[in-house]
Parts: C-alpha cells; structure tokens; sequence
C-alpha cells in the first residue's frame, strides 16, 4: 500500500482494475450493471452471435422504462416499435436468465430510480448501465458511468469494461442554500458557470456544506446532471445521510451485516491533500432558482435574470447562441420572469422522487392548475406512485387538476407518447433542453420541481422565493 | 465479409459549423427503437435534414448534392455530448462517414465512435477554423486523415496530428475486437471476482 493521499474515485476505480497495461485502457470489473430495453437488444445479439452467456446474472438488473406508456400500462403497448423492443427485453432476459422488473411489476421504474430505493445501489461499487444518466448512482460514493451497446455487450459477456481512467475534479459548494433552492438548481447553476462541456474528460466528486446538507434524493439529482456538463461521472463520499438512507431497503444488507458495511463504507471518502486535476469552489448563498433559456441544459440563468444579449457572448460562439434562441423563439436580453408557458412536466431520473412530489404536493395543497395548460406527474417507479397514494399526495394532484400518471422516463425524451408540440413550451423538471428532445419543436426549459409547481399554478415562470 | 478496418482515408468533407451538437440531433430518441444495428443512416440528424412533412430541407448540408461523396464530417467544437446512445455512432457510420473532425468531442461518442470504425480526430480550434475556411473555399476540398502517422493534412500541405490510445488505433487499424480481448482475460476475471467475494 502506498501512503499517497488517495481520491475516492481512485480509490474505488484502482480496486476494479483486473489488468492495466501500458497503451492499454485499463479492465475494470463492474459489481452492478443496469439494462433497459433501449440500448441492449444488438448487445445480446452479440452475445448469440458468440454463443456467449452472460458473465453473471446475479450482477445484472433489467427493467422497461424508456418506451413505456404511462397511461394504461396494464394494456398491451400500442406503439408497435415500442412493444417490440420491451417485447425483445421479456424475450432477451429470460433466454439469458435476468431477472426483469417488467411493467406492472412492484419494481418497475425509470432505472437510476429502482436501482437506489430498493438498495441495489451500494456505496463503493463500479455501477455502469446503457444510459448516460448512471452518474445518479454516485451519490452513494460511486464510480457510476454511462455506456455504450458495444460497452453492454463488453460487460454482458466478460462482467468488465475497456475503459481509459478520467482525470478528476472536485467541486466544493460551501455555504447554505437560501430557502426555495434546490439540488436542482445548485447543478444547473454549476452547469451554467462551467458550461455543457466544463467536465468533459474528468470524473467529478463533489463536497462542501451545501452538498453535505442534501438529503440523499437531492444528491441523486446533483449527480445525476453530471453527464450535463460533460463529465463521465460524479460522485458523493457517503456519510450517515447515505446509511439512514440505505437501511431496510429490499436488498440492502440487514441487521449486524448492515452494520459491518456501515463501518466499511465509512472509510470510504478522500484522503486529505490528496490531488485533484481541477478544483472548482462556489458559494451556495450566489444560487437563485434556476431556469434554461437555450438548446443545452449549460445554457441557465436565475429566473430573475435575462437572457445574454449577444454582446455578452463570445464572438465565435454568436451563431451557435443565436440558432438556439430562434429555436427557443426568445430574443437576446429577454427576462423570462411572467413567461407564459404551455406543459409542465414533473418526471424523469433527475426529479421523479417521492421527495420531489412531496415538495410539489406541498405547494400546490389548495391551488389550482392555471388555466389552458397541461400537467403531467410521472412518477419515478412503482414504488414512488405507491408511496405518493400512501401519503394522500395523488388526491392533491387531483385536486389540483393534474393527472399522476404511471411510471417511466416518458416526455424527458419522448420515445412514448408523451411529446410536447412543436413551438410549445414546457416548463420541466428533467435533464436536457435540446432541440426536439421532448418532442420535435418542442421548446424545454429546464427547472426544479419547485419552480414547475409554480409554473403548474400560474401558467407562467415565476420566483418560487416570493411564494414560500 | 472482410474485417472493417480503419488506415488512411482522403475524400471531400462535409462541413457542419455548429457547436454542441448533441446525440438528440445525431438521431433523435423516436428513431431508437430498432433491435438491430443497421438502418440508422436514414434517420441522421433527421430534424435537420427533414421537414415536419417529411420533405428534405434544402438548405441542409447532408442534402447538398454538392458534398455527396463526402466521407468526413467536420463539426463544431463538443460534438456528440448527451446520451450515451451508440446509435449516434451506428447512424454516423450507416449513413457513410468514417471520420469525424472537431475541436472537442463529448466522451462517450468518442467511446462509442472508436468501438463502430467511425474515427473521432480531435483538432485545435484553429485548425478547424481552417479546416471550415478550405471546405468554403472549395467544395471539393480533398483531406487526408492518416490513422498510422496520426495527422490531417488539408489540400494545401497544412497538417495537424491527433492523438488516439495506441490500443484504440491497433483495433482500428487491424479490425479487432474489444470483446475478443476480454474474453482472452476470462480467467484473471474470475479469479478477480473470486477474490471479491
């Protein structure tokens, strides 16, 4: 053992290695791999291809989330090349032995949701699935990353990956989030500063007071927008949050085992003066609720802020800036504070926690949907939607003219039914506002949840501040 | 059918001067229901190549008849950033491009990219600039990416290297396989595994 102070990320990522060789990327072995039915299907074909079978069931976990209606879940998928492919799932796992959460089933949900709430998701571990947002993961002190088909079917056949080792940084919110700001919107300000592409290259830890004092849900969404400002990952030192979080979930360790972990997974944090490629440091106090204005979630400002005017923007990047905007149909220098909005989304990996319908159910109590507006609730899992109805919370979205809906990942990206028309705008509380993202011609601004319920009253966006 | 491999390739390029273009433009999430690889070429940057109706738009670089033999594409810095879907790479390749020049590329469509014969060269922005600046000047510009020496050269001489993990380029070059590497490791892997538990 050397006596070099160590990063958690190095440390976790360098006890995964099977082989590193010079001019090779190293061969990590990954403890817990997600599949959906999006990006797995040319992976087991590779694997017939072979006549391989997989490396270890018991470290793989499939669910249907990405194409899955939420309406009717109980009905055949009417989309034919959606039913196709959760078809193809069914079919896939039980060839090779996976057990799969399937629609229905008590576990179903949007992926980075069930992996977590039913204890899958343990500190420590290398955690990879064919979706970019596998960052979430790491709010349990791990190295979580998004891959590719070619990288499933690596990790379907061997239980490992090729991968070349990122550099890191290290992200410090110090300070205290004013009331009405969220994890969300300390990510997408942190997006905003450093820009869509301000990670790219480095895996990401993040501390300081701001991040200690999030709850487990609100570290989640942190680490979950990772990928937004192109890092390969982010992750969270776990601590007591993390453990309370954890116990008694389904397949957590229990009792004195538990207990053991516990005292494993507390050694599990950066060693002082160990080196960062790259230190970041903001003040928690500097964050307004947030909002984005363009085509990529780097492109954010504090709701009670406009819009750059061009002169603010780097010359070189003009055209780029001003194809956004036309796209967004807003003008340089606009305030979007009393914005007239079309749908609300509440959903997706980033917000679709029961935390995150707690917050909204709270706000919204007594209120009413604006008028001319659609909402639409898509809880993160099963579970949650239990949970929400548990709590009475489904009774105050009726109440208030929303509609609860099933659960999946639903109009973040719209491979169901769930689109928001072109030119229309949606106020939501996922992760990307690129073009078409939630529908072609869609128009996306990114929020909290907190911010959405507000938009969900009011028809307009609006300071949660001045409403708590 | 041949191994595909990857060495030297010269041939027009078509230019796409926007910056962080995100792997929702590349292929849009609608058009990734295949089970297969094939067949995602017609649907590259689809909401820019088609009207609602499902007419080309003109003014599209990938409808200009003027740039069809193009094999390269050259984009705007940080391209290929957001999902982490391959069919990015798979539609990239199907629709018959095999390089990829610009400033910045996201990492998991570089990833994606080198594991589909599709090359990411990475170039400074000046360079690009420049690469632009030709492909205006002519059309036809003609420019040689060299995997062996690692270098660009642009139709009056000027050339730039790219870097690339050596085994990366090896596996390029000579049509291998990570999977075929890995399953060579089969009993490191287990005793690995064993030792964890």
């Amino acid at each position: 053992m050397s006596n070099t102070p160590q990063t958690l990320f190095d440390k976790i990522w360098d006890s995964h290695v099977v082989k590193r060789q010079e001019g090779y990327p190293d061969v990590v072995f990954i403890d817990r791999h997600f599949i959906h039915e999006v990006t797995s299907p040319q992976a087991f074909d590779g694997l017939r291809k072979r006549g391989a079978k997989v490396f270890n069931i018991n470290r793989t976990t499939a669910t249907a989330d990405h194409n899955v209606p939420t309406k009717d879940q109980h009905l055949p998928i009417r989309e034919a090349l959606s039913r196709h492919q959760v078809e193809k799932l069914r079919e896939n796992c039980k060839e090779f032995g996976i057990e799969l959460y399937d629609l229905l089933h008590p576990f179903q949900g949007i992926v980075h949701v069930i992996g977590p709430e039913l204890g899958i998701t343990q500190p420590g571990m290398t955690i990879v699935c064919g979706d970019s947002h596998t960052s979430t993961h790491g709010a349990f002190g791990n190295v979580a990353f998004g891959i590719g088909t070619s990288e499933v079917e690596q990790v379907l056949t061997t239980q490992c990956i090729i991968q070349s080792k990122p550099k890191k940084m290290l992200i410090e919110v110090n300070g205290t989030l004013e009331k009405g700001v969220t994890a969300k919107d300390l990510i997408l300000y942190i997006i905003a500063k450093i820009s869509a592409a301000g990670a790219t290259g480095y895996f990401v830890e993040y501390a300081g007071e701001a991040i200690r004092n999030l709850t487990m849900e609100g570290r989640m969404t942190v680490c979950n927008m990772s990928i937004e400002m192109g890092a390969r990952g982010g992750m969270i030192a776990p601590d007591e949050v993390t453990f309370d979080y954890m116990r008694g979930r389904r397949f957590a360790p229990q009792g004195e085992d538990f207990d053991r972990k516990v005292e494993e997974w507390k050694q599990l944090k950066t060693d002082e003066g160990a080196h960062f490629d790259v230190v970041l440091t903001f003040d928690a106090a500097d964050i307004k609720p947030m909002i984005t204005y363009g085509t990529n979630p780097g492109m954010g400002i504090g709701v009670t802020d406009h819009v750059p005017t061009l002169e603010e923007i780097p010359t070189t990047e003009q055209p780029s800036f001003q194809k956004s905007l036309n796209y967004m149909g807003l003008q340089p220098g606009e305030s979007l504070l009393g914005k007239a909005i079309d749908y609300v989304f509440i959903g997706s990996c980033t917000n679709a926690r029961i935390e995150d319908l707690r917050e909204v159910a709270e706000f919204v109590k007594g209120k009413q949907k604006a008028a001319g507006i659609e909402v639409w609730i898509v809880p993160g899992s099963n579970q949650v939607a239990e949970q929400a109805r548990a709590e009475g919370l489904d009774k105050v979205f009726e109440g208030a003219g929303f509609e609860l809906r099933g659960p999946g990942c639903s109009a973040c990206l719209g491979m169901n039914e769930d689109k928001v028309p072109a030119g229309k705008y949606a106020v939501s509380t996922s992760n990307r506002n690129f073009e078409g993202r939630q529908g072609p011609g869609a128009r996306t601004l990114l929020v909290s949840p907190l911010t959405a319920a507000v938009a969900a009253v009011t028809g307009k966006v609006g300071d949660i501040r001045e409403l708590v | 059918m041949a191994k595909e491999t990857i060495t030297k390739l010269t041939s027009q390029a078509a230019p796409l001067p926007i910056e962080n273009i995100d792997t929702d433009q590349i292929i849009p999430a609608r058009f990734l229901k295949a089970t297969t690889r094939e067949g995602f070429g017609d649907n590259l940057f689809r909401d820019w190549r088609y009207n609602a109706d499902d007419t080309l738009k003109t003014d599209f670089v990938l409808n200009d008849p003027t740039y069809k033999a193009a094999r390269i594409l050259v984009a705007g810095k940080n391209f290929g950033m957001g999902s982490s879907r391959e069919h990015a790479a798979w539609a990239i390749h199907d629709y018959g491009f095999s390089v990829v020049i610009s400033s910045f590329f996201a990492d998991i469509f570089r990833n994606n990219s080198l594991n589909n014969f599709v090359l990411p060269v990475q170039v400074s922005d000046e360079f690009l600039a420049k690469t632009f600046a030709v492909i205006e000047a002519d059309t036809q510009a003609q420019i040689t990416v060299d995997l062996e020496s690692q270098q660009v050269t642009l139709p009056d001489g000027t050339t730039t290297s790219f870097e690339i993990n050596p085994y990366k380029k090896n596996c390029l070059m000579n049509g291998y396989d990570d999977i075929d590497y890995l399953i060579s490791l089969r009993a490191e892997i287990e005793a690995f595994q064993s030792s964890r538990a």
